[in-house]
């Protein structure tokens, strides 16, 4: 593997000299390429926690051992967290498709939660989260299934699990998931709504809707689920199915019309139904009620016309109004304080503050607690809360409230304090984008520096011990600690590598924050005002974000932007938002609600004279707007309109379209800075036979540093380079679904590549029996794409090089001279191009979530694929292993050459993940950014996690690695000096007794 | 091979009692049961359960998702017949995928096998087929790492040439030895006195 690491293209060109070849190799065959030592964990890379937007939360408070909260999310976590610090005891990640419904805890040692559509209950340990037992119900999916924990019965003994949904109650054994016993309640069109078990009976009771204006109730055995009782009547007017459970024998329906309530009242097979009027309570009530989920004994809450109403009930028809609560605010679930007392929490928003008000049922009027706390506007209004107690030393009631904002955060809050928060946006982020960071202003104490060198040279023979291995235990956790601490990587300013840059996040929530690369750090956070939900914009959310304005030569004394993209609703028809951010404040410098919509989004290689970028928004009727709106940028969009060129993929339709831009001229629209797309070119492809599967481009700022490629014996090849080489995988249709739905001769995947300036097919090759999913990257002038092989069962990554053949035959320095050539030759957009493709499949052995490129700012560095597996882990396969030039027996100059010999299956290193011992839990991305240093990429992953590192896909060549040992190389000069100094004396000693002699 | 730890592969064609008239997917299907085994991995002071706290089973690349049980079990409902992909995800093991065929014709048939390297599976018992070390091991200090690093290589050659460089001397005629001293001295006397 001597030569191996000398990949860079440079090294090619000193390949004669093999001599240095072999010393270089030496030199690094002691390190490995991407490889880390357990010691240097953290040292450039940084991997954070996070859980998402909780769900559902069930505090275990109990009076011995860990105070834990445990949690569900909507990134499908369910979690324990220590109360005390909000840090992760464990979590288990589910499927992308299993949705948690529900959680709860059940003997007090078992977390339970239902899934999919309530069709699989699984119990959790509590402690360590290990899975306990798993269930698989059968449940219709058009219901809701719900989950109830029946309250501790029979102490010590086995407690039931009710999951009810649609027609039918199963309950299930908390000890070990078997079904203990399901009633199937024979009625069509049945929708039990609530499920609750009076005190101290064996009997449970099931309230429901049937059809539209049937109320049923039934009476369960606790036991055997056996019916006891059933009770039915139907009211005139119908129900809409909403209903609250206020008493045990008394349910606050909604009727038909949403406009009035209607209390049912159930005792003993009799079921009576009592319209409430509204407008006592109300005096001009008009219009739709809402029935908020309120679960507390003997209280309801109405929404009418924005205003929301907490009223007590008296009786059967008796109502009366407790209180007012306006928008927006929170309500807790009820709290059982004691066996008669529950209590509730109402939280409420005001401007940057939090009003908590905690109320119990002995007297609803007033508080038994009042707090308010400052809150940070960037974390938006209150979404939910949960609330806990616990007795304080003089016997009160004290309470926790764990509160979910708009922008996912999770906190704690006690005794009107916050205990601890969590930035759990950060595990639904959208998209990413860097910034530099500022320049470092002139100027450091002496003292400063003297202190620094002290310090520097201590540290240095620290690790000098270190990597002898003479340290002791306790220096090692030295070492360790300032390797960590190493202020340099965390400093707010530009470094001469690179490596700190600010990462821009966009979150599902629209809030953009800014973490720092040396430690992931929050620098700023700010939830956009425009992202959020307003009267004009009633569900925004955030498409991407871009580099809006990078100064580096003109507006220096500027701070760089960002622009961020979102659109009003779900529909591609719906307004775009826009709004530009600043990089290092995150002020929010300009945001508008635009009249069109926003169905592509072009950041053009053009800046205007204050080197804000060029962007193109196409929107759904096909027109282009050019932002910014200035003359100056219309002026150097003119310029290069005719050079502008873009391509749709339309999935649903299977096809895919290019344009380019219609001059002014024949437009007469009066706005200036709308164009008119032209459609130029369509691709359909045959819907019996194929479906697009995924398209994939190069990265439009992708640097490629020679055309050229140098092959064995000395000769050039032409990579084919172009920047619009598309990619595009279709499926059979019948093989379209996942894996196992399909047989190998029914499956069929074909992988094209298309110039989208013309549209040509440049080529098309087809896999028998394979189907997708299908990844795919594009780089240079090479795709590698993964999928399945169902013929072998496994999965597969192929790769498809191209090359330019027009200019093959230049390589004669005669014919150049001579005026031969066909350099002169018109290129043209018609003409065919002449190009040559490589291709080559190998095995490889996971599947793939994601899969990415390592980039690096000049292109030289050779590439390292980078592949998220279904594992969450991060892996760097070099591109050497995909090489179509890869053959059985290469000869002995295509080995010098560096080529690998070919094997079936690619190689899975354990050393060469970059993630090491960690998983970036439910991997959705990564990124890559070239740092300064040609040699090394950045990397940015992120899922559930956010996982941060650097690589250096041949080794960091062009700088000394952390490693090295600055007091080795010092102790060699001092030794060497006195060395000199010793052989110097000693000859003249010699030379003296010579001269005796 | 030792047989004598189970098997399970259990194959329950209409797991769930065909008196539910569920629509569908819900009823039908069959169920995988597995169990994932690793052997002797106290050897890095994990306990077993503690390592494979967090394994996760995989079915045709994340159409479904199931955990191991404290046990080592694994079950996956509703499987419809056809071939099948099963992928265990634990740190610090490399699991080959499973290829399973739940055969149509023969409800109850189930056959299993390593797609790495083609081994059937006479029961789905799933082992690692290697401990995954994912940092280098730091060498203790030799000599040898040492010489190999640059800056050993520099000192190897200056001692080359301290104590070779001599030797050529020597073996060189006393003729042109005392000749080139003769210029040396010629050259640094001045400088010395």
């Amino acid at each position: 593997m001597g030569s191996s690491h000398l990949r860079p293209r440079t090294a090619m060109a000193i390949r004669a000299r093999l001599g240095f070849v072999i010393l270089l190799s030496l030199f690094f065959s002691a390190t490995l390429s991407t490889a880390l030592y357990e010691d240097q964990v953290g040292l450039a890379d940084w991997h954070h926690k996070y859980i998402g937007k909780v769900k559902h939360a069930v505090f275990h408070t109990q009076k011995t051992g860990r105070k834990r909260v445990v949690v569900s999310t909507e990134e499908n976590v369910v979690a324990s967290l220590d109360l005390r610090t909000g840090f992760i005891f464990w979590r288990n990640v589910l499927g992308k498709n299993d949705h948690i419904d529900q959680v709860d805890i059940a003997l007090g040692k078992y977390v339970v939660t239902l899934s999919s559509g309530g069709s699989i209950l699984r119990a959790w340990n509590l402690p360590d989260g290990q899975m306990i037992w798993e269930s698989t119900l059968p449940v219709s999916t058009l219901s809701k299934s719900s989950l109830y924990v029946l309250a501790n019965m029979n102490v010590g003994k086995d407690n039931l699990i009710l999951v009810f949904g649609g027609s039918s109650i199963h309950a299930l054994s908390s000890m070990d998931g078997q079904i203990v016993w399901r009633k199937e309640l024979s009625i069509d069109s049945l929708e039990i709504q609530q499920i609750f078990q009076p005190h101290d009976s064996d009997i449970i009771n099931a309230v429901g809707f049937v059809g539209s204006s049937e109320f049923v109730v039934y009476q369960i055995s606790y036991r055997t689920g056996e019916v006891m009782q059933q009770s039915k009547a139907s009211f005139e007017s119908g129900f809409c199915g909403e209903a609250s459970l206020v008493f045990d024998n008394l349910v606050v329906a909604l009727d038909a019309s949403k406009s009035s309530l209607v209390s049912i009242s159930f005792k003993n097979e009799v079921i009576n139904f009592h319209q409430i009027n509204l407008s006592d309570l109300v005096p001009d009530f008009s219009g739709k009620v809402t029935l908020l989920p309120l679960k507390f004994n003997g209280m309801l809450a109405i929404e009418i016309a924005s205003s929301i109403l907490l009223l007590r009930v008296k009786g059967a028809n008796e109502l009366e109004f407790v209180e007012k609560i306006s928008h927006p605010f929170a309500f807790s679930d009820a709290l059982p304080l004691s066996k008669e007392q529950q209590a509730f929490a109402i939280l409420q928003h005001d401007e940057s503050k939090i009003h908590f008000k905690v109320k119990s049922d002995n007297d609803l009027r007033n508080e038994i607690l009042k707090e308010t706390i400052q809150m940070d506007s960037q974390r938006g209004n209150i979404e939910k809360v949960f609330i806990n107690n616990y007795i304080r030393t003089d016997r009160t009631h004290g309470f926790r409230f764990l509160v979910v904002m708009e922008d996912h955060s999770l906190l704690l809050i006690q005794q009107g304090e916050i205990v601890w928060s969590r930035e759990d946006g950060l595990a639904s982020i959208v998209d990413s984008t860097t910034s530099e960071l500022p320049v470092e202003k002139e100027g450091v104490s002496v003292a400063e520096v003297e202190h620094n060198l002290f310090e520097w040279l201590k540290g240095h023979l620290l690790k000098l011990k270190g990597t002898l291995m003479l340290a002791s235990p306790d220096e090692v956790a030295a070492i360790q600690a300032i390797r960590l601490k190493s202020s340099e990587k965390n400093k707010m300013t530009r470094d001469h590598n690179g490596f700190r840059k600010l990462i821009i996040v966009l979150t599902r929530a629209g809030k953009v924050l800014a973490l720092h690369t040396g430690d992931g750090r929050v620098v700023w956070s700010v939830l956009l005002p425009a992202l959020r939900r307003s009267e004009t914009c009633g569900n925004p959310f955030a498409l991407r974000v871009y580099q809006w304005q990078v100064p580096h030569h003109h507006a220096m004394h500027e701070n760089p932007s960002v622009l961020v993209v979102g659109r009003c609703g779900h529909g591609f028809d719906a307004p775009g938002i826009f709004s530009i951010v600043d990089s290092y404040t995150g002020k929010v410098q300009n945001s508008l609600i635009l009249e069109h919509s926003v169905s592509h989004i072009m950041p053009l290689p053009l800046t205007d004279s204050t080197e804000q970028r060029l962007h193109l928004i196409i929107d759904a009727k096909l027109q282009a707007h050019l932002y910014p709106k200035n003359s100056d940028s219309l002026k150097h969009f003119f310029n290069e309109m005719p050079n502008i060129y873009w391509y749709s993929v339309e999935v649903e339709k299977n096809k895919i379209k290019g344009y380019s831009l219609e001059s002014k001229a024949e437009l007469d629209t009066a706005e200036e800075y709308v164009f008119q797309a032209k459609e130029l070119w369509s691709i359909i492809f045959p819907s019996e036979s194929e479906k697009i599967a995924v398209t994939a481009t190069r990265k439009m700022n992708e640097i490629v540093h020679t055309q050229a490629k140098v092959v064995a014996d000395q000769d050039v090849m032409y990579k084919y380079v172009s920047k619009n080489i598309l990619f595009v995988a279709t499926v059979a249709p019948k093989a379209a679904g996942e894996i196992g739905s399909a047989t190998p001769e029914e499956a069929l995947l074909y992988a094209y590549l298309i110039d989208t300036v013309s549209g040509r097919i440049l080529h098309r090759v087809c896999h028998q029996g394979a189907q997708g999913p299908v990844h795919a990257v594009v780089s240079e002038n090479w795709v590698v794409y993964h999928y399945f092989n169902l013929r072998a069962h496994r999965y597969e990554m192929s790769v498809i090089e191209i090359y330019d053949q027009s200019r093959a035959d230049n390589k004669d320095v005669w014919k150049l001279v001579l005026g031969k050539h066909n350099l002169t030759a018109p290129v043209s957009l018609y003409s065919r191009p002449d190009v040559m493709v490589k291709s080559q499949s190998y095995f490889f052995t996971h599947s793939v979530k994601s899969m990415a490129v390592t980039a690096t700012a000049k292109g030289i560095t050779s590439k390292q694929l980078l592949i998220g597996t279904i594992g969450d882990q991060v892996l760097a396969l070099d591109k050497r292993f995909l090489d179509p030039r890869r053959s059985v027996n290469p000869t002995q100059s295509e080995k010098e050459e560096g080529i690998i010999p070919l094997t079936d299956s690619l190689p899975i290193v354990p050393q060469s993940y970059i993630t090491h011992s960690l998983q970036v839990e439910g991997l959705r991305s990564m990124v890559t950014i070239p740092a300064k240093l040609e040699s090394t990429t950045l990397v940015f992953s992120y899922g559930v996690d956010l996982f941060f590192t650097r690589i250096a896909p041949s080794r960091t060549y062009d700088s000394l690695t952390e490693d090295f040992s600055y007091a080795l190389l010092l102790i060699t000069i001092v030794v060497l000096v006195a060395a000199i100094f010793v052989t110097w004396a000693l000859s003249e000693k010699k030379e003296l007794k010579e001269k005796w002699r | 091979m030792k047989l004598a730890l189970l098997l399970f592969v259990v194959l329950v064609s209409n797991f769930l009692p065909s008196s539910l008239a569920a629509p569908s997917s819900s009823g039908d299907g069959y169920a995988i049961t597995g169990r994932v085994k690793v052997e002797g991995m106290t050897s890095k002071g994990f306990g077993a359960s503690s390592k494979l706290l967090n394994a996760k089973i995989i079915l045709n690349g994340g159409q479904n998702v199931t955990f191991v049980r404290a046990d080592g079990y694994f079950t996956f409902h509703n499987v419809p017949a056809g071939t099948h992909l099963i992928e265990v995800a634990a740190l610090g093991y490399f699991f080959s995928p499973v290829r399973v065929d739940i055969s149509a014709r023969f409800p109850g048939k189930i056959q299993a096998a390593l797609t790495e390297n083609r081994k059937a599976l006479h029961e789905l018992i799933l082992e690692p087929l290697r401990e995954e070390q994912y940092y280098e091991i730091r060498e203790p200090f030799s000599i040898m790492s040492f010489l190999k690093s640059p800056m050993g290589l520099m000192m190897g050659f200056m001692l080359l040439v301290i104590f070779v460089m001599p030797k050529l001397v020597e073996n060189m005629d006393p003729e042109e030895i005392r000749r080139a001293q003769e210029e040396m001295r010629t050259n640094f006397l001045p400088r010395s006195s």
